[in-house]
């Protein structure tokens, strides 16, 4: 066993960069042209954009008919998408917030992008149940306020928490995400020579001048908008959950679906910053900000709510048998050995049993086989949506109405298209913006803070 | 020592210009932390640090008081709080109380999820609204430190302290001493810029304003009154079906609206037995219904719906209609009041005169029910002494 010296804390950048090197590598994507490699992500992006925003025009066109949804199974690849990407927003938030919460003073160089990704999950997420309406344009029926038909939203419906939850999970994560990049819009501002880029900036930064009298009420804000976003980012998901556990049908209505679902979503999120932060530091060279012990500390945290999602799994099966409910009994044995049988073996190999591999430290440390299982982690969390929605409603209480599901070939754009639209505004964020917050990484780098000798305190 | 920034503006100007604050650059986390407390020491007040990032423990060194933001937060959360509960009970028991799963109106662990999220949301929103807006004053992107060589080090690699003009112990000479002797390097002064009276009546940004009010009207107008009468946002009004009275190729008669099948009895409508015949042969047809109050309340309501347009609500023949048609007959004359039930009922069913009749529009009980009503409306006019003893 090899000893480690508590005493010292690790640094979190390799070396000691000078605070100008770290201006410099953040604004670099944004101060060069794109380059080849970008420039083909980008098509392939707005490709998938567009073919699937094909999908979505005619869905417009023709009504939700041309999916496979159906009776009974009324909830298809709209919910499960739905899920599946507000699960990918939860990521950031938790870093950003209950890491910031937690000291964890690595979270610094990867919290901006995971913030980013949460705002782009979101959006993408917020598709979903908006056009699962059919009439998209009318959605401003789900929020209450004083409309001509002297109607109101029913406040004890579950989806309408799910309304309040995700425009609040996408207001709050913007503010945050913006509030970090106010003092970042500054520093470039007063960096560039470029008058249009200057302009941008000036607006953006709002007069930010990095002053200590500024920068007490804003630590002050940060701290307390960290611990508004943690109990909010357990809610989100939570409510999400609620869609299902309020309701009776077999399968959803259980106790355990809160914490499992936000297992999940904490899972499927990890597992997705991680599979793009590999991107970005391969391709703008910040592998001294996110090292590689940034994605250990990731795949660490993934095989951890990994393992609580195998944990829910096996006791969803356990309180079906000991709940004596036959169709809670019946609806098991129906996920692992009926007709979506397939799906559920995916689910339970890529979530459970392939993230074991990350005990191994020499697995967890390297690039291919983490960016693997990272890509195999969010295909299991894709089909645990699946099998959760599509397997209860095809065969509830009574035989007489059971009924199997196929997605068309819309239902297979409409997912295109929504990767489409995370990836492409993935792509613009990295030319755009300082996609590792500069001012936090400044003050983490050794040497940053004073020493006793300052007269200040030490951490 | 002048900066490029001082020297643009030119000798002349200086002497003129106001002076904002004195600046120096530090160049390690140690020397401005020392700085910053000297500057206390020397009994400065209004004096500012610039960092490129929160140095740790810079705020003491400056006795800087706590930042009260957080009561910020707390008066707007629970604001938001109180608010949104009380909306849901309003929404939920007073205006539009709905029944759900038999559930009491006033549920309040469902009301939990929305005041936790509205919580959160006017919280976080509004507390950086008043950081930005109250705390910070922000946007202002005028203030003298920027575009310098100070706000340009200071934002990026260095560590800046500025004395401020208004600072009761200001004087030009004596804080450019105090920067030096703590070790600043790059010592610069800062000016007021000149500020440019805001012309609110200036033809264009009142130009503007109309162009902005304009097109927002335009939007709207055109967004709520047209373009949601354009499809596809009337589809669900365009349906494959038929609408009453429209025409129809399907049918041989053109018709979209069909005629029942001969003998065919609605519910409710039962044949009468002396339709189309005078009311001389009317015998024998007494009020099945009982005379109750549920009974006559029905009977007033299908009074004034149906009878009221031409009797006029009391019966006296001054209706609304009056003057539009040949006034109806009061229904208080001696003749009517002396009518058995039957005559009524019969003229009803069948019509009299300009009258039609009306055995489609009202069912056989409500007929019946009028009737009722209608001997309520008589005998208020005409009340016996011995009415009001039974009263008793």
């Amino acid at each position: 066993m090899r000893t480690i010296d508590y005493t010292q804390e690790l640094p979190v950048v390799d070396g000691q960069p000078p605070a100008k090197a770290i201006d410099d590598v953040v604004s670099k994507p944004l101060d060069t042209k794109p380059g080849k490699v970008w420039k083909i992500l980008i098509t392939i992006t707005s490709l998938m954009l567009l073919v699937g925003g094909g999908a979505l025009v005619w869905t417009f066109y023709k009504g939700i008919g041309v999916w496979g949804n159906n009776q009974p199974v009324g909830w298809g690849f709209d919910i499960v998408n739905f899920v599946f990407w507000v699960g990918i927003g939860h990521a950031g938030t938790l870093i950003s917030a209950i890491l910031f919460l937690l000291r964890q003073r690595w979270r610094t160089g990867i919290a901006r992008f995971a913030e980013a990704m949460t705002i782009f999950a979101v959006m993408c997420a917020g598709i979903f149940p908006a056009i699962h309406t059919g009439r998209a344009w009318l959605d401003g029926y789900l929020f209450p306020y004083p409309n001509a038909n002297h109607i109101w939203v029913n406040f004890t419906s579950p989806l309408l928490w799910d309304v309040f939850a995700v425009s609040t999970y996408f207001t709050v994560s913007l503010v945050f995400w913006y509030i970090g990049l106010i003092p970042d819009f500054a520093t470039l501002r007063d960096r560039t020579d470029n008058k249009l880029k200057k302009t941008i900036y000036t607006i953006f930064s709002l007069g930010w001048r990095h002053s200590t009298r500024h920068w007490q009420h804003y630590e002050k804000t940060y701290m307390i908008l960290a611990g508004f976003a943690t109990p909010l980012v357990l809610s989100v998901h939570t409510i999400v959950s609620f869609d299902f556990a309020v309701s009776v049908i077999p399968g959803w209505h259980t106790t355990i679906f809160p914490p499992y679902f936000v297992a999940g979503a904490v899972f499927s999120g990890f597992a997705m910053v991680q599979n793009v932060l590999i991107f970005v530091r391969q391709a703008f060279n910040m592998k001294h900000i996110i090292t590689i012990k940034h994605l250990e500390r990731m795949n660490q945290i993934i095989i951890l709510v990994g393992t609580m999602v195998g944990y829910a799994y096996a006791m969803e099966f356990f309180i079906a048998w000991y709940s004596g409910n036959q169709f809670e009994t019946f609806t098991f044995i129906n996920r692992a050995f009926g007709p979506y049988a397939w799906a559920y073996w995916i689910m339970v190999s890529c979530n459970v049993i392939l993230p074991q591999l990350f005990w191994s430290k020499k697995i967890r440390t390297t690039i291919v086989p983490m960016f693997i299982i990272g890509i195999i982690v969010n295909i299991g969390m894709w089909f645990e949506r699946f099998v959760i929605i599509v397997t209860s409603l095809s065969r509830d209480f009574l035989p007489s109405s059971w009924g199997m599901y196929t997605p068309t070939i819309y239902d297979l754009g409409i997912l295109m298209f929504s990767f489409g639209l995370f990836f492409t505004n993935v792509l613009i964020f990295v030319k755009t913006m300082p996609s590792v917050s500069i001012s936090e990484v400044k003050a983490v780098v050794d040497g940053a803070q004073p020493s006793h000798r300052g007269g200040g305190h030490h951490e | 020592m002048l900066t490029e920034h001082s020297r643009r503006i030119g000798e002349a100007d200086i002497m003129n210009k106001k002076i904002y604050s004195i600046g120096g650059l530090f160049d390690t986390p140690d020397s401005i932390t020392r700085a910053a407390e000297e500057a206390v020491k020397e009994g400065y007040t209004k004096f500012d640090v610039n960092t490129p990032y929160p140095v740790h423990g810079m705020e003491s060194a400056m006795k800087l008081k706590p930042s009260l933001i957080g009561l910020v937060t707390l008066f707007i959360g629970l604001s938001g709080a109180a608010f949104a509960f009380m909306f849901m009970y309003w929404v939920s028991v007073v205006d539009y109380p709905l029944i759900i799963g038999g559930k009491p109106f006033f549920s309040w662990p469902a009301f939990v999820p929305v005041t936790f999220e509205v919580t959160v949301l006017s919280a976080a929103v509004g507390t950086v609204a008043v950081m930005i807006a109250l705390f910070f004053k922000f946007p202002n992107n005028a203030h003298p430190l920027h575009d310098t060589n100070y706000m340009k080090h200071v934002s990026s690699d260095r560590f800046g302290l500025n004395v401020v003009a208004i600072d009761p112990l200001f004087d030009e000479s004596k804080v450019k001493d105090f920067l030096s002797r703590s070790g600043a390097k790059d010592i610069e002064i800062f000016y007021e810029p000149e500020r440019k009276p805001i012309r609110v009546f200036d033809p264009k940004f009142i130009g503007l304003l109309v162009v902005i009010a304009m097109v927002t009207a335009g939007v709207t107008y055109f967004t709520l009154n047209k373009l949601l009468y354009m499809p596809p946002f009337t589809w669900m009004a365009e349906q494959d079906r038929l609408s009453s009275q429209s025409q129809n190729a399907m049918f041989t008669d053109g018709f979209g609206m069909r005629n029942p099948v001969e003998g065919t009895v609605a519910r409710g409508f039962t044949p009468y037995e002396f339709k189309g015949q005078p009311d001389s042969v009317v015998r024998n047809l007494s009020n099945p219904l009982p005379f109750s109050k549920e009974v006559v309340d029905r009977g007033k309501m299908r009074f004034d719906t149906y009878c009221s347009p031409c009797h006029g609500y009391f019966g006296k023949g001054d209706s609304r209609l009056n003057g539009q048609f040949p006034n109806p007959p009061t229904l208080h004359s001696d003749k009517v009041r002396n009518w058995p039930d039957g005559n009524i009922y019969h003229v009803i069913t069948n019509g009299q005169n300009v009258m039609p009749s009306y055995d489609k529009q009202i069912t056989r009980d409500d007929r019946w029910a009028i009737i009722h009503y209608i001997r309520v409306l008589q005998r208020s006019l005409n009340a016996k002494d011995t009415d009001l003893e039974t009263k008793k």
